[in-house]
């Protein structure tokens, strides 16, 4: 589908959140350090509770959640705390992660937040342990280089991390996480996708943003005219957010028409379900032979409609699919996808003839235990009622691919409530003011190209390279740019390709090498070897050693002198143009040990002296 | 707070470079809260201010639940504990609440296990607590067993719910459960412990109890609520839901969760195993001392006039002699000593060591395995009853209300 954007009016904005490499969480003292499950040191369960607000009424969202009771699980480890397991009051808020975001905030113009009050943010899907989430607003009103706007940035826990369902790992619960916001500014898909690469780029530039998988989410908020606000949450993958947005767009654009559609066609949707479970009793579908309970409903006039691919891989029997899930069921079926899955053509006749369905129609069915059908021929019904308004406002999840499923209700404002057990933290201007601005990366490129003569591909590498300021220092103490470059990135990247561990080599290590190559006591030529050594575990002499040993001048003038004298007849026949290959076997006999230039220098004398003797 | 605006007035903030709108809140030390919009709270200069208008007060309403009346009756005896507790989003202020249908609203599955009235005998903070509101809290109690409930639940701040289980067990004769309970984390969150807690504590109001409980959280974990011992009870962690435990006896029952069964050991005492009898009196004048190593005996003599002390003494029940000849004094003077242990586990044993056998020789009694709170609560209460101090001497050794075994089982 090729859709113009700006005549749909497509309004997006985005929210990224983004994981603080502090040393200890934002309300505790606990390391920002991520585990493997089976390091856990134990476990325990809950049940969460959506409370009431001052109407007396549960919040949407959280009613939605509240539909099924859930135990939710938890795994400890030794490096979690009381707070994690949500027994013991917050330390105050961490001040690294504060200064952090205000750095942030500094770097894109805005207006800092005097008294920084913690809140609480009702969360009740089991990620956080005490059912909220603490957040606090630290500044607002920005500008980005490129012109988009910036709402507010805010400075919050991060959640658990689900490991299935309702269990739990709280290894990652109460890292500092930033949340930067948008102004809902942009109206292209590909404009999303660049305003999120330069917050990339600006976190990235305070060098105190974890890395890797995981720990930078973009949740992006879309709508178009006559459509509805869609939060869609944790796109991870920076070069899929255009596509997420067009998806969605498609999507909004199919169910407006579907919406056309239903009322063209005076569509209805029936209000009570007919048990059909006796029709079933000796089907050839599992789920439907073996269900306690098969409940159906007609909508009528929707026939070809609830099939109608939306977005790729998506229908609207899809979004009636997500909204019955709520109720733990495992999904439906519809007639506009019938006979399939084992179901016969038989068996879709005679549901349609017990519903009393015509072909225009289409019915659906669930199969599970009896309450929960109940529950699921609500929330199908509710959601083939809100065809007829179009476009749901809803949280989203993204699935692979950039489409989209639903998650819940869009959140009401009402979900948050002071952190009382968090002191509020004045943020004075003296301390904004001292805060240092982080040179941005796209300047440090530049100047990467500019003073040491990197290319652009190199030097965006080394600009985003942990091993960054390595590398500076590097040069600093006299190593030359190119060199300082192969040591911490492109050597580095090939030993990588080729399966070695470069993690696990040392700056400093790096570092040492560098100087022993300057001063001449190993030959840049061994570099490969050296840094394979540090990777295996070996100090830098070490390394440099077995590498390369040290070879002396008369140790190489009789390795040269064998050389030659086995090649003699060789450097008879070429003369002087035997040098290039002889040049290379005893390179690598010397293993790169000895500078090529004095190599070259000790067997052109040789190589000389044999023709002399012809 | 502000002279200029009042709380709920809709305000447009000013800052250097951006403006906002909201609510205001309230005004500390020139910093006035205001909730945004975006429900977020900050916090801001009140110059920063200006005056848009007023917000409608939203009447709360109120969601009366039905009870039903062919179910036993439970009265619910609230003092302040946060068992139930509502937030306004506008505001963000978190209210206790303690009436029956707020409590009821706030644990939905209460209405389906009991009939519940409810009395709010008082709305302190448990550290507030005192032994004149643990006789207000005694009468209440009885007047509730005589007017025919089948169990009572006492609300209670988790502080010095022990303190007050234990009054109650010594004032209180009870042919029926009277069950403490409370919640460690407050009632707004949804992770608050007090429904579990209040659930089970109902269902071990009508259990085949008779005794004061305590019932709280006996895991981390929402799996099930020990019914510990009101005499034997103590809360031995500052922030953990399992905070409270018996010291020196096994629980006394459990409850599981969510299925809510109750199982009672061999040693609790069962419903129906007396009539209801009050004697409320207690001689206040009583104190708990904590010895340290070079304490001063002449800090003593700031309870001088004291009818009674407990003495949380080290290991076995000892304090140095440099004491003792402070306390011969005022125990012929008439003061009743008691010696306990800051141990907490195990018997207090004065005849091993010399320096035991001299504070038995000034006079003073050995608490045996009674924790030291309850040696003071009980020490209170034997004072309030009787003139007599070889009685009370007599009573102070005797297990009354669970508070001392005769044997410590391994
Ligand atoms: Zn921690």
């Amino acid at each position: 589908m090729t859709l113009d954007y700006q005549k749909l009016g497509l309004i997006a904005g985005i929210e990224i959140h983004q994981q603080l490499n502090t040393k200890e969480k934002l309300f505790c003292r606990c390391p920002t350090t991520i585990r493997e499950a089976e390091e856990s040191n134990g476990e325990f369960f809950r049940y969460l509770r959506a409370t009431k607000s001052e109407m007396g009424e549960l919040d949407r969202a959280a009613e939605e959640e509240m539909m099924q009771v859930r135990q939710f699980r938890y795994l400890t480890y030794d490096t979690t705390c009381l707070v994690e397991n949500d027994e013991e009051p917050p330390a105050p808020l961490n001040e690294e992660a504060l200064d952090i975001v205000l750095t942030i905030a500094k770097v894109c113009g805005m207006t800092p937040v005097p008294e920084i009050h913690t809140m609480r943010k009702l969360v009740i899907d089991g990620s956080n342990t005490s059912g909220f989430q603490r957040t606090a607003l630290v500044a607002m009103n920005g500008t980005l280089p490129g012109g988009a706007g910036i709402e507010t940035v805010c400075l919050e826990e991060e959640a658990a991390q689900r490991i299935e369902d309702t269990f739990f790992s709280l290894d990652r619960l109460g890292i500092p996480l930033i949340e930067i916001t948008t102004s809902p500014c942009m109206h292209t898909p590909e404009a999303v996708q660049e305003t999120a690469a330069q917050i990339g780029m600006i976190l990235r530039s305070t060098g105190k943003v974890k890395r890797g998988l995981g720990t930078i989410r973009q949740d992006i908020n879309i709508s178009i005219r006559e459509g509805a606000r869609v939060e869609i949450k944790g796109v991870q993958e920076l070069d899929l957010i255009a596509e997420v947005v067009r998806r969605e767009v498609c999507r909004q654009v199919s169910l407006l028409d579907i919406r056309d559609e239903l009322k063209k066609r005076g569509a209805s949707v029936e209000k009570n379900p007919v048990d059909v479970t006796s029709l079933f009793t000796g089907s050839k579908s599992r789920v439907l032979k073996s269900a306690p309970k098969i409940l159906a409903i007609r909508l009528n006039k929707f026939a070809g409609l609830v099939g109608r691919e939306i977005q790729p891989g998506r229908r609207l029997g899809s979004e009636m699919s997500d909204y019955a899930k709520k109720c733990g069921v495992g999904g439906l079926f519809h007639t506009d996808e019938l006979p399939a899955y084992g179901v016969t053509e038989d068996e879709v006749t005679n549901l349609k003839k017990a519903l009393d369905a015509t072909p225009d129609d289409c019915v659906i069915i669930v199969a599970d235990k009896p309450q929960r059908c109940q529950c699921a021929m609500q929330q199908i019904i509710r959601r083939a009622e809100m065809a007829f308004e179009g476009v749901p406002k809803e949280t989203r999840k993204m699935l692979e691919g950039g489409s989209t499923a639903y998650m819940r209700p869009l959140p009401g404002a009402a979900r948050m409530y002071p952190e009382t057990d968090v002191f509020q933290v004045r943020v004075t201007p003296e301390r904004f003011a001292s805060l240092e601005i982080p040179e941005m990366i796209d300047d440090t490129i530049a100047r990467y190209m500019q003073e040491f003569g990197l290319a652009r591909e190199v030097a965006r590498q080394m600009a985003y390279s942990e091993r960054r300021n390595a590398f500076e220092e590097a040069i600093n103490s006299g190593i030359k740019p190119a060199l300082a470059e192969r040591a911490f990135n492109s050597t580095l990247r090939e030993l990588s390709r080729e399966g070695t561990s470069v993690h696990r080599i040392d700056d400093e290590d790096i570092k040492q090498v560098l100087m022993l190559i300057n001063t001449g006591e190993v030959a840049k030529e061994a570099l490969s070897p050296i840094l394979t050594a540090l990777a295996e575990g070996k100090t830098p002499t070490e390394a440099c050693e077995c590498a390369a040993p040290k070879v002396s001048e008369e140790e190489l003038a009789s390795i040269i002198n064998r050389i030659v004298a086995e090649r003699a007849d060789f450097i008879k026949e070429r003369g002087n143009a035997a040098t290039g290959p002889i040049m290379g076997v005893v390179m690598k006999e010397v293993r790169g040990s000895v500078d090529g230039k004095i190599v070259n220098q000790i067997l052109r004398e040789a190589i000389s002296h044999v023709l002399k003797n012809t | 707070m502000s002279t200029t605006f009042e709380t709920g007035d809709l305000v447009r903030c000013t800052l250097q470079g951006c403006s906002c709108e909201g609510t205001y809140i309230t005004t500390r030390d020139g910093m006035a809260t205001v909730k945004l919009t975006s429900g977020y709270n900050i916090g801001v200069p009140e110059e920063s201010l200006s005056k848009t208008g007023s917000s409608e007060m939203a009447e709360p309403q109120e969601v009366e639940i039905a009870q039903d009346t062919t179910l036993p009756k439970i009265s619910i005896v609230s003092t302040g504990g946060t068992i139930a507790s509502k937030i306004d989003y506008r505001t963000g202020a978190v209210t206790s609440q303690f009436r029956a249908t707020d409590i009821l609203n706030a644990i939905p599955g209460l209405a389906s296990l009991a009939e519940f009235s409810a009395v709010q005998l008082c709305n302190i903070l448990s550290e507030n607590m005192t032994p004149a509101i643990w006789q207000q809290l005694a009468r209440a109690i009885y007047d509730e067993i005589r007017s025919g409930a089948q169990g009572i639940l006492v609300t209670h701040g988790t502080d010095t719910m022990a303190y007050s289980a234990a009054a109650m067990s010594f004032m209180i004769k009870t042919p029926v459960p009277v069950v403490f309970v409370g919640s460690q984390r407050s009632a707004d969150r949804p992770s608050s412990d007090n429904v579990m807690n209040g659930m089970c504590a109902a269902k071990t109001a009508l259990s085949d109890l008779g005794e004061v409980v305590v019932v709280m959280h006996g895991t981390t974990s929402d799996d099930f609520c020990a019914i510990h011992r009101g005499t034997r009870v103590r809360k031995m962690h500052t922030s953990r839901r399992d905070a409270f435990q018996t010291i020196g006896d096994g629980i006394i029952g459990s409850v599981t969760y969510p299925s809510l069964d109750v199982s009672l050991s061999s040693h609790a005492v069962k419903r129906g195993n007396c009539e209801p009898r009050l004697k409320d009196k207690l001689e206040e004048k009583c104190a708990i001392i904590w010895y340290y190593p070079g304490m001063d005996p002449a800090l003593l003599s700031a309870w001088n006039g004291y009818k009674g002390i407990v003495l949380a003494g080290t290991g076995l029940g000892h304090c140095g002699t440099d004491m003792i000849a402070r306390i011969r004094e005022m125990a012929a003077a008439g003061t009743i000593f008691v010696m306990t242990s800051q141990c907490l586990h195990g018997r207090v044993c004065d005849r091993v060591y010399d320096t035991g056998r001299d504070l038995l020789g000034a006079g003073v009694i050995e608490g045996e395995d009674m924790l030291p709170e309850v040696a003071l609560v009980k020490l209170m209460w034997v004072l309030g009853n009787t003139s007599s101090l070889a009685e009370a001497r007599l009573m102070m050794a005797q297990n009354l209300a669970g508070e001392i075994t005769r044997r410590s089982s391994v």
